[in-house]
């Protein structure tokens, strides 16, 4: 790739990814919505097992993930309906923004809720189920790239069913069941930062970082053709 | 010299429909053209198909020179659509929604300022977030993000439709200047006496086909009756 048309991706990727962050902090959506359903979903599972603190520090990073991947459903469902809602997908793709550069921003936006959705629930985790980090490093990392592969799994499937009519009750039958490598990486990598169990952490992070990467190819590549059908 | 737009037995599909079931059409650079038919005929269509948004079922098209079977992302980077939706984001301003779509077209902020001058824009609107405008207020932001992509083919549906006196003749202006810089022109409207001005070429979209009249805009004829019918 010519390096004027790497950055030219990149600064529309930048833009897009910007636009929609832009967007996302004047809704207030993830704020109002997004956040106090997470938080809702986390205090549930402290409720129905609130009579055993040591399962709840043992399940923690399991809920925590769990948790995580069902708001960002709702991260990701919003990133294309504010497109889809008065016809600014068609105006995306006769912008001329490269469909790499669509897919590089919008997964790098969601991904960046995501992060800072991890960062809202793992102070709740910390608060409501009493488990303690010792592996802050491992933690970070996870996180990052969790959300990085949940993120560009999401757009992708988000895409593909954005021009559905059913686009809200199929992304998760189709997303859940994709995601589960992250669910289980990343909670084991958390398992090992919270030291509740003696997972090889490191070595899981090394699943979350292939995972996103491969997902971050393949979405990349057969973006494209997905806009073309949405 | 090369057509803008040149079809030759072109079928798009809306699901199993033919909404455009072979259409032949011809359309030279520089040209104003107007589509004309009853609602439901294929206008919108064959304006997404000349977009590059719709697909080609079968038959041939080109425009500005690239071919619309294998080349469509070339085709949506020359031209610009306005369609019935206004294509902005509600929760940014009309500044930054022209904004972004001048920055994806590699359009400078003066060619942002100068658009929402044109559109009566600049000031206090210019910082008035889509969401909160009128409908007509709306589709001038449209319209404005549309302006600064400079684009060579205009493919307007109903662009006075929801626009008050003064900013009608805003729009038409907008078409009298494209089309005196060079670049070509179709838009499908109900509104005859007000396009009459511009002088175009009628073609009469019926039934997912599309006949050129011989007469400008305001006569009574018809394609049938002109014998001018270029479709199969």
């Amino acid at each position: 790739m010519p390096p004027a048309m790497g950055a030219a991706l990149v600064r529309d990727a930048w833009l897009v990814a910007g636009k929609d962050l832009r967007i996302e902090m004047r809704s207030r959506v993830g704020l109002n919505q997004i956040a106090p359903f997470a938080v809702t979903v986390l205090v549930l599972f402290a409720f129905a097992l609130d009579t055993n603190q040591e399962a709840l520090r043992t399940y923690a990073p399991g809920l925590f993930w769990v948790t995580v991947l069902l708001a960002s459903l709702l991260a990701i469902g919003r990133s294309f309906a504010v497109d889809l809602a008065d016809g600014a997908a068609d105006r995306l793709l006769l912008s001329g923004i490269d469909p790499i550069a669509v897919f590089g921003g919008k997964a790098l936006a969601i991904a960046v809720q995501l992060v800072v959705l991890e960062v809202l629930l793992g102070a709740g985790v910390v608060l409501l189920f009493d488990v303690t980090v010792y592996r802050y490093g491992l933690l970070v990392c996870a996180g990052l790239a969790a959300a990085a592969g949940v993120a560009t799994a999401g757009t992708l499937y988000g895409a593909l069913v954005a021009g559905l009519g059913v686009r809200e009750t199929l992304l998760p039958v189709l997303l859940l069941p994709v995601v589960a490598p992250v669910l289980v990486g990343a909670t084991r990598a958390f398992q090992d930062a919270f030291g509740v169990a003696g997972a090889e952490g490191w070595a899981w992070l090394g699943l979350l970082a292939g995972f996103a990467a491969i997902y971050g190819v393949f979405g990349a590549l057969s973006y494209g053709a997905l806009l073309e059908e949405a | 010299m090369e057509s803008a737009v040149r079809l030759r037995a072109a079928v798009t599909l809306l699901g199993r429909f033919p909404a455009l079931a072979g259409v032949d059409l011809d359309i030279v650079p520089g040209e104003v053209v107007l589509l004309k038919g009853p609602n439901g005929a294929g206008k919108t269509t064959l304006l997404r198909l000349c977009a590059g948004l719709c697909p080609l079922a079968s038959g041939q098209g080109w425009v500005l020179g690239h071919d619309l079977g294998e080349e469509r992302r070339m085709v949506r980077r020359r031209v610009a659509l306005l369609g019935h939706r206004t294509g902005l984001y509600d929760d940014l301003t009309v500044a930054e929604n022209v904004g972004f779509w001048a920055r994806a077209a590699g359009a400078s902020h003066q060619d942002v300022d100068e658009a929402l001058e044109r559109l009566s824009l600049a000031g206090r609107l210019a910082d008035t977030r889509a969401g909160r405008l009128s409908a007509g207020q709306r589709r001038r932001a449209s319209i404005a993000s549309l302006v600064v992509r400079r684009p060579e083919l205009w493919l307007l549906d109903e662009p006075h439709a929801g626009l008050d006196q003064q900013s009608r003749d805003t729009v038409d202006a907008l078409v009298r200047g494209a089309a005196a810089a060079g670049a070509t022109v179709v838009l499908a409207t109900h509104e005859l006496e007000r396009i009459r001005v511009l002088e175009p070429r009628v073609v009469s979209v019926v039934s997912g086909m599309a006949h050129v009249d011989s007469d400008v805009v305001g006569s009574q004829g018809d394609a049938a009756r002109h014998g001018g019918r270029l479709g199969p």
